[in-house]
């Protein structure tokens, strides 16, 4: 007989996530009908909200703001419980008292992405307009739009300019979008495993998990949430995909080999025999369990358009000219999703600008997902620019 | 996991106060004006950068090796990857003061356009390299009938990273040619002290263990 097995079903209610959407356990700043956000597709959404965390204190002179910018499939639960799924923030590693990203020092603020699932306006919000879920009828986003919307919230906070704005992956995009855009907004950057532009490869990704989502029958074109279906199979393959493309081979090999899953020998069938088999169907499972598929659409899609080069005359230099911004750039040797040329271009590209810019490419075979696990290196390379920019800042040890 | 366990051995990095800088650092540090803009090419683990920033000097880094690179940036040091012979293009016209290439031209491929390329981004530019017409060298050549190695050039001639060693003598020569001005030359001995100034080239050229050449474009003419 053949075992054929898919992504099971989510063990939490699709109305659990549902409603973190719209009420989300966090800060929550809304924008009335009076700030529309203007998006680059050419429409002003309105209104909007933004769910948003922050940790540590701003000080009195306000100078002291660090904004960090999730990744593709992220949150703005850095370093605290996450309230759907209950684990650990996303970068507990970094941020914390004592951490790189000391809170103690700084005041720390993410937010969640417009078009994201967990409270910030997305394709899983309600449209006012009409009481329903947005779905497909949320217009298309891009990065840009994900940095103008946050510096709305900043505005809102009473924060001129930003201390340090972080992120890796999507939010190192993020990060390079508002230096080029805000540069006098921006004391200093950490862009980490990122790039300034998407590759044709990493589109070619984005467009297979994307597919993969919509090939799903319960997907319905995007009104999954009327039918009262989610397309978990569609999105879970999707993540199961994207996830090999966060890894390497080196680590894959690593962790997983050749080993069987409880057994000893194949079971000539289609079942998980392999441990890798085995992990990647649990990380596809459990990332449906708090995701929503139309939003990973759009927040791939995002990423897709992001070329900064592009709104320059194809110049990257141009983006940069004159920048007083302190950089630091990271990437990883064995990230093949972002490999160092990217970091490297983007290098050249401050060089010509004469900004001041540290770059550092890190040994670990932890692929693209390094930037998100234990590597002491990158805490030290990240702790010493954010202490060196400090001094530059004037920010006293007692984060004064 | 607590701060310390974060940190890595960075070598220097906790005797701070105590340093001691290395002769031909504190030569070419000498040579900088304060509150100038230097681009530090090799600057290896960051050394001659500190020293500069403590001058209140902007300072920046290139460096090949990914590990010195790694401890320039984990000591909040501005320094990036990259190449003398191919990264220098990247950078504009003017965009330093001082570009500082510190014992690192002889392990170039191109060493005549990696000086070109040194006054082309800085104003001025200040090179230091062992000069191979040391009188130890020739004596070990004609001597020995070996190549020559010294206590600080101790590789052999099939694993020295320096494949375009010169001495003084020609070092001038090539200044002239790619109308190059000196304004300050120094000798120093196999110590790192000052070889007395008043003294002939050719008597540098034998007695100069290095050299330290501040450089600035001639002008227009020739």
């Amino acid at each position: 007989m053949t075992n054929v097995q898919s992504i099971a079903s989510p063990a939490i209610l699709p109305e659990d996530r549902a409603h973190e959407a719209d009420h989300p356990s966090s800060l929550v700043a809304k924008f009335g009908a009076d700030q529309p956000l203007k998006l680059d597709c050419g429409i002003d959404l309105s209104p909007f909200q933004i769910a948003y965390q922050t940790y540590g204190r701003l000080n009195a002179d306000r100078s002291n703001a660090i904004l960090i910018f999730h990744a593709l499939t992220g949150d703005q639960h850095v370093a605290n419980i996450h309230p759907v799924t209950g684990k650990p923030g996303w970068w507990e590693t970094m941020v914390g008292p004592g951490r790189p990203l000391d809170t103690d020092r700084y005041f720390i603020v993410c937010s969640n992405v417009i078009g994201g699932c967990m409270g910030s306006t997305g394709p899983a919000s309600t449209n006012p307009a009409t009481g329903k879920l947005w779905g497909l009828d949320f217009p298309i986003i891009t990065i840009p739009d994900m940095v103008r919307a946050q510096t709305m919230l900043i505005d809102r906070l009473g924060i001129d300019t930003l201390f340090c704005v972080v992120g890796g992956s999507m939010g190192g995009m993020q990060a390079l979008q508002w230096t080029a855009a805000y540069p006098k907004r921006v004391f200093s950057a950490l862009a980490v495993a990122c790039s300034t532009r998407h590759s044709a490869q990493n589109i070619a990704f984005h467009e297979l998990g994307r597919q993969a989502v919509m090939a799903d029958p319960d997907w319905h074109h995007g009104r999954y949430f009327e039918q009262g279906t989610h397309p978990h199979r569609g999105l879970g393959v999707a993540r199961m995909a994207a996830h090999i493309t966060y890894l390497s081979d080196a680590a894959l090999h690593r962790k997983f080999g050749r080993r069987m899953q409880d057994r000893e020998l194949p079971t000539f069938s289609f079942d998980a025999d392999f441990q890798v088999e085995s992990y990647l169907r649990h990380q596809g499972s459990s990332f449906v369990e708090r995701f929503d598929a139309n939003s990973y659409l759009y927040l791939t899609r995002a990423m897709d358009y992001f070329d900064i080069a592009a709104d320059h005359d194809g110049v990257l230099a141009q983006a940069f000219r004159g920048i007083q911004t302190r950089f630091c750039v990271v990437s990883f040797t064995s990230d093949w999703l972002f490999p160092t040329p990217e970091s490297r271009a983007l290098v050249h590209a401050l060089n010509a600008s004469s900004a001041r810019v540290s770059f550092a490419e890190i040994e670990t075979d932890k692929g693209h997902d390094a930037f998100l696990l234990d590597v002491p290196e990158f805490f030290d390379i990240s702790r010493a620019f954010l202490q060196s920019a400090g001094s530059a800042r004037g920010l006293t040890k007692a984060g004064g | 996991m607590s701060a310390q366990q974060q940190t890595l051995p960075l070598n220097g990095l906790a005797q701070d106060s105590a340093v001691t800088y290395r002769g031909d650092h504190l030569l070419v540090a000498e040579m900088v004006e304060r509150g100038s803009k230097v681009l530090d090419v090799g600057c290896g683990e960051g050394d001659l950068l500190r020293l500069l920033e403590t001058r209140g000097i902007d300072g920046r880094g290139i460096e090949l090796s990914r590990e010195g690179v790694n401890r320039c940036v984990a000591k909040g040091l501005a320094v990036v990857q990259g190449d003398a012979d191919t990264d220098l293009v990247n950078y504009p016209d003017d965009a330093f003061d001082y570009v500082i290439l510190s014992q690192t031209l002889q392990a170039t491929r191109q060493p005549r356009v990696v000086l070109e390329n040194l006054l082309r981004i800085g104003r001025r530019a200040i090179v230091s390299f062992p000069n191979f017409g040391f009188w130890k060298m020739r004596l070990q050549l004609l001597v020995g009938g070996h190549m020559p190695r010294t206590e600080n050039l101790p590789a052999t001639w099939y694993d020295t990273p320096n494949i375009h060693f010169c001495t003084i003598k020609d070092f001038v020569q090539l200044c002239d040619e790619i109308n190059v001005k000196m304004e300050r030359a120094v000798a120093l001995d196999l110590y790192g002290r000052p070889v007395r100034a008043n003294l002939p080239w050719w008597f540098w050229n034998m007695f100069g263990e290095q050299g330290v050449f501040l450089l600035t474009r001639a002008g227009k003419t020739k």
